[in-house]
C-alpha cells in the first residue's frame, strides 16, 4: 500500500497534495450523493409501509433502481427560466443551497482519525457554514419572479434564522461539557464516564445529561432543513411548492439533493454531539464507523417518521415553538449546565 | 510566490472587487450580495492570519444572520436607483469631506502600524494552540470590563430600537394557545348519526 502510494505522488510530483485532497472529497461526496439517492427511495418505502401502501417496487428488484430512474429524468428534462426572472440568481441559487451542504462534510469526522480536515474549531465551522445554506433558498425564492416562492423564501428565511439560535444554544451546551470546539473531542470525552466504565457506553453519552437539549437538536434540525411538520416553506397546499415552484430538471434535483444532504448531515452532527458517535454502545463491542452509520440510520427514520406522522405545523405555531419555548428552555439549560458542572456533582471531570 | 501569499492575493481581489460592486451596483439584491461576497473574502483573509474564531465568527454572524435579514429587508423594499441617484452630485461635496475626516482620522491612529506592517514578522503560534480558548480566557479574565460594558451598550441598543419601533399596543386577536392545546375532538367535530335515506 505504501509503495502504491509512493508511486502514485510520485507521478503528480508538487501537485500531488492537491490531487491527495482532491480524492478525498470524491470519496465523502460520492458516497453522500449515493446516500441521498437512497435516502428517497427508502423515504418512499418507508412511508409507504406506514400507510400500507407498497411504495416504489417496479423498476429494478424491490424497485431498488427507482433512484437511479428518477436522477435520470432529472437530468434529461428542461430547465425552464421564468420570464422576467433574473436569470443569474436564478441559476445560482441552487449551487448556493448544495455548496455550504457539501463544504460542511469537509470537518465530520467518522472515526478518531478518519477525517478529511480535523480543525480546532471544527463545531463552529459547522454552524458557520449551515447558516450559509439559506441563501439558496431565499434567493430562488426572489430571483424566480412568482409570489408562491416569494412567500416560500420568506417562511423559510425567519424559520433558519429561528431555528439557529436554538439550534446554536444546544451545541453551546455540548461544549461546555466536552470543553472542546473539535468533534473527535468530543466524541472522545463521550467515550468516559461512571457508566462507560462499567461497559454501558450509552448511558454516558450526552444525551442522557443534556437530554432536553438533545431534543431540541433534533426538532430544530428538522426545522433547519425544512422538513415536515416544519416544511412551511414548500407547503403544497398552501404555496404550491415555496421556493422551488418555478424550478424544473436538474436545477429542482439540486435544491433536492441539497436538502436531503442536510438530512444527513444534521444525522450525523446528533450521532456525533449526542449519540457518541463512532463509540460502541456497551463495553464488550469495538468502536467501529459502522456504529456512527448505525445511529445515522436511526436519527435519519425519526425524521421519516416524523414526516408519516405529523401534520404540517402553522406559521404561527412554528414561531411561537422556536422562540417561546425552545430558546426560555435553552438560555435555562445553559445556566443548569453551568451550575451543575462548577458543582461538586460535576460528572465531566 | 508562496501559496499562502498566493491565496491572500485572490481573496483581497475578490474582496475590493465585492466591496466596489456594493456601491456601483444598479439592483440593490445584487448589492447586498457583493457586500456578502465581501464579508465572505475578508473572512477568508482572516483565517489566513491564522484567526480562526475571528473568521468563522464574521461569517456565522455577518453572512449567517445578519445578511439574511438586510437581504430580506431589500428584497421587500421597492427601490428606484434612478431616483436616488439624481441628487448625487449635490450631495458629493459633503460626503466627500466627511469621507476626507474619516481617512483623515484613520490615518492618525493607523500609520504608525500600516507603514511597518510589510516589514513585521507575525507572531508564529502553535499549530495546536486553540484560538477559541485564548480568546475566551482573555475576554473573561484580563478585559471582562470592557467586554460587560459593551454588553450593556449592546442591551441598550436592543431597548433603544424597541422603543423607537414600538407604536403602542395593537388590537389584534391573539389565540390562546393552552386553550388550543387542551381542545377535544367532540368540542370541535359533532358527529351526526342519520337514517340513509332512499333514492329513487
Amino acid at each position: 500500500m505504501d509503495a502504491l502510494m509512493q508511486y502514485v505522488s510520485g507521478m503528480f510530483g508538487p501537485a500531488w497534495p492537491l490531487v491527495w485532497t482532491l480524492a478525498k472529497i470524491v470519496a465523502i461526496v460520492a458516497p453522500l450523493m449515493l446516500a441521498v439517492a437512497y435516502l428517497t427511495f427508502w423515504e418512499r418505502k418507508v412511508i409507504g409501509w406506514m400507510q400500507v401502501r407498497i411504495g416504489p417496487n417496479r423498476v429494478g428488484p424491490w424497485g431498488l433502481i427507482q433512484p437511479i430512474a428518477d436522477g435520470v429524468k432529472l437530468l434529461l428534462k428542461e430547465i425552464i427560466v421564468p420570464t422576467k426572472s433574473n436569470t443569474w440568481i436564478f441559476l445560482m441559487a441552487p449551487g448556493l443551497a448544495i455548496a455550504p451542504a457539501l463544504a460542511a462534510w469537509a470537518v465530520v469526522p467518522f472515526n478518531d482519525t478518519l477525517v478529511l480536515a480535523n480543525i480546532d474549531a471544527s463545531l463552529l465551522y459547522v454552524m458557520a457554514i449551515a447558516s450559509v445554506g439559506v441563501y439558496g433558498i431565499i434567493l430562488a425564492g426572489w430571483a424566480s419572479n412568482s409570489k408562491y416562492a416569494f412567500l416560500g423564501a420568506l417562511r423559510s428565511a425567519a424559520q433558519m434564522v429561528s431555528y439557529e439560535v436554538s439550534m446554536g444554544f444546544a451545541l453551546i451546551t455540548v461544549l461546555m461539557v466536552s470543553n472542546s470546539l473539535n468533534f473527535v473531542d468530543i466524541v472522545n470525552a463521550q467515550k468516559a464516564g461512571t457508566f462507560a466504565n462499567m461497559g454501558l457506553g450509552f448511558l454516558s453519552w450526552n444525551w442522557i445529561p443534556l437530554l432536553p437539549m438533545f431534543l431540541v437538536y433534533l426538532i430544530s434540525g428538522v426545522a433547519e432543513t425544512n422538513r415536515a411538520p416544519f416544511d412551511l416553506a414548500e407547503g403544497e397546499s398552501e404555496i404550491v411548492a415555496g421556493f422551488h415552484a418555478e424550478y424544473s430538471g436538474m436545477a429542482f434535483a439540486l435544491f433536492f439533493l441539497a436538502e436531503y444532504a442536510n438530512m444527513i448531515l444534521i444525522a450525523a452532527l446528533t450521532a456525533i454531539l449526542f449519540l457518541g458517535g463512532w463509540a460502541s454502545p456497551v463495553g464488550f463491542l469495538p468502536d467501529c464507523t459502522l456504529w456512527l452509520f448505525g445511529k445515522m440510520a436511526f436519527v435519519l427514520f425519526l425524521f421519516l417518521w416524523f414526516r408519516a406522522t405529523f401534520p404540517r405545523y402553522r406559521y404561527d405555531q412554528l414561531m411561537r415553538l422556536g422562540w417561546k419555548v425552545f430558546l426560555p428552555i435553552c438560555i435555562v439549560w445553559v445556566v443548569v449546565i453551568g451550575v451543575w458542572m462548577m458543582s461538586p456533582l460535576n460528572i465531566w471531570k | 510566490m508562496e501559496f499562502k501569499t498566493t491565496v491572500f492575493y485572490c481573496l483581497a481581489a475578490v474582496l475590493v472587487f465585492a466591496s466596489l460592486r456594493v456601491i456601483t451596483a444598479r439592483n440593490p439584491v445584487v448589492a447586498v450580495l457583493h457586500l456578502i461576497l465581501a464579508f465572505f473574502s475578508a473572512g477568508g483573509v482572516w483565517a489566513l492570519l491564522q484567526a480562526e474564531f475571528l473568521a468563522i465568527g464574521i461569517i456565522l454572524i455577518y453572512v449567517g444572520a445578519v445578511m439574511v435579514l438586510l437581504l430580506f429587508v431589500v428584497m421587500m423594499l421597492d427601490i428606484n436607483v434612478d431616483r436616488l441617484r439624481e441628487k448625487f452630485w449635490g450631495y458629493l461635496p459633503l460626503g466627500a469631506i466627511v469621507g476626507a475626516i474619516m481617512l483623515a482620522e484613520l490615518w492618525a491612529v493607523m500609520k504608525a502600524n500600516y507603514l511597518t506592517v510589510l516589514e513585521a514578522d507575525a507572531p508564529q503560534v502553535a499549530a495546536t494552540a486553540s484560538n477559541t480558548k485564548d480568546l475566551g480566557r482573555l475576554i473573561y479574565t484580563d478585559y471582562v470590563y470592557p467586554f460587560e460594558l459593551a454588553s450593556v451598550v449592546l442591551l441598550v441598543a436592543i431597548i433603544a430600537a424597541i422603543a423607537i419601533t414600538y407604536r403602542g399596543p395593537k388590537k389584534t386577536k391573539v389565540s390562546k394557545v393552552p386553550d388550543q392545546i387542551r381542545v377535544k375532538a367532540k368540542d370541535r367535530v359533532r358527529v351526526l348519526q342519520m337514517p340513509a335515506e332512499k333514492q329513487d
